[in-house]
């Protein structure tokens, strides 16, 4: 037998083993833990104020970690920082490229960054002394769009790539520390946990991966989605992950068991998943679609429990605020939301 | 891809598959039950579920009406 066929097999074997793993751990399902729980009463979330002022599409947002700024990306060519218990724009940042994909808040406040079909990831000083928001650094070494991008610290900053990689950076020298490869279609989005020692990524290649930073080693795989993942989020309490897909289902997999615990799915939903975000507790999983709607989701349940209608065209983008308080979306219709 | 590349290359997916089949994993009752608990301790903290009053709502100006 060849090498390569003696490895194949090896692989298929390894697999395998891991099925039968996750198996023998089954010993219940999440729907039989919580067959004892009432299911949420229905959400009726009311839009509290509307942002205006994006001339296009709009791509991504991210919340400050202040729970009242936010920063938003649209293919107008403009990032904008806003303070949304005003909606004032506190900054509207030109960009040299307009095809923007993602944005992200750096936790401190001090910075933001933002990136799409020009493989690069800008990073901006919203406090440069002066006054004046200009790119701080251009980290550029991704052959591929840069899907997404989410700050570790002001010091580093974490990537996701058409190229199939997510590679972590440091700002200071913009240069590449390391590059996470193993996903074998672009990968769409990633999320960082409360203590930063961890990532995960999902990607058109169907599967979620956790990630060590500091190992640069993949540590779990996570199967089951029938097409590309778009969006994915970190359960509050760390040990689980919540992924939406091109599928039309979003999905909740357990860390610790190394396992898909439910789907998120109605026959009546056929479009795909843009966006995901957890509330505060958990307890609700916000999902916005290309049906221009945002699903709530009881996510012990795995109940339609409410729905965000009121955007023109599709979701693009959702974030809840740390503080729990709020959850805003953005759209294609160049409109971003708050709810509560 | 070279012949050479190729098995490099499926050395490593092999690798990682090995490294992945190794880790400890914690039974689905377990990881289930303390899920819920998770939900179920922090669901009166969670502004979205338990709803929020205008006099505490951030977002909902308080518009005062008066006659000019």
């Amino acid at each position: 037998m060849g090498e390569m066929e003696q490895l194949r097999k090896e692989a298929e074997s390894l697999k395998d083993e891991i099925t039968a793993a996750r198996k023998a751990v089954q010993d219940a399902t999440l729907q039989d833990t919580v067959s004892g729980t009432v299911v949420v009463s229905r959400v009726q979330l009311k839009t509290r104020k509307t942002l205006r002022g994006h001339l296009a599409k709009i791509y991504a947002m991210h919340w400050s970690t202040d729970s009242k700024l936010c920063v938003s990306a649209s293919q107008d060519g403009k990032l904008i920082v806003w303070d949304s218990y005003t909606t004032n724009k506190v900054n509207a940042i030109p960009l040299k490229s307009s095809w923007v994909m993602t944005c992200s808040y750096a936790p401190s406040g001090n910075m933001v960054a933002c990136g799409g079909l020009d493989n690069m990831c800008s990073i901006y000083n919203l406090k440069a002394k002066d006054g004046n928001v200009k790119v701080m650094r251009e980290l550029a070494a991704h052959t591929g769009y840069l899907s997404c991008c989410r700050f570790l610290s002001d010091a580093e900053i974490i990537t996701s790539s058409g190229d199939c990689t997510c590679v972590l950076w440091d700002i200071e020298t913009g240069t590449q520390k390391t590059v996470f490869a193993g996903h074998t279609g672009d990968c769409m989005s990633l999320a960082v946990p409360l203590d930063f020692k961890t990532f995960i990524s999902g990607a058109c290649d169907f599967t979620a991966k956790l990630w060590d930073i500091r190992e640069g080693q993949c540590r779990q795989t996570f199967s089951g989605h029938e097409s590309d993942i778009n969006a994915i989020a970190f359960f509050p309490n760390g040990n689980a992950v919540i992924t939406g897909s091109d599928d039309a289902t979003c999905k909740l997999y357990d860390l610790r068991a190394d396992q898909e615990l439910i789907t998120y799915q109605d026959s009546s939903i056929m479009c795909g998943v843009t966006s995901i975000a957890p509330s505060l507790s958990g307890r609700l999983i916000l999902a916005g679609y290309d049906d221009f709607n945002c699903n709530i989701w009881d996510s012990l349940k795995a109940e339609r429990v409410g729905v965000l209608a009121g955007h023109d065209n599709r979701v693009s983008c959702i974030g809840v605020t740390a503080d729990g308080m709020a959850c805003c979306t953005g759209s294609w219709d160049s409109f971003l939301k708050i709810w509560n | 891809m070279s012949a050479a590349s190729s098995v490099v290359a499926m050395k490593k997916v092999v690798q990682q598959l090995r490294f992945e089949a190794n880790i400890n994993r914690v039974k689905v009752s377990q990881a289930a039950a303390e899920l819920q608990q998770f939900c179920i301790q922090n669901a009166l903290q969670d502004p979205l579920l338990t709803g929020v009053s205008s006099s505490t709502n951030p977002f909902r100006t308080q518009k005062l009406c008066s006659f000019v």
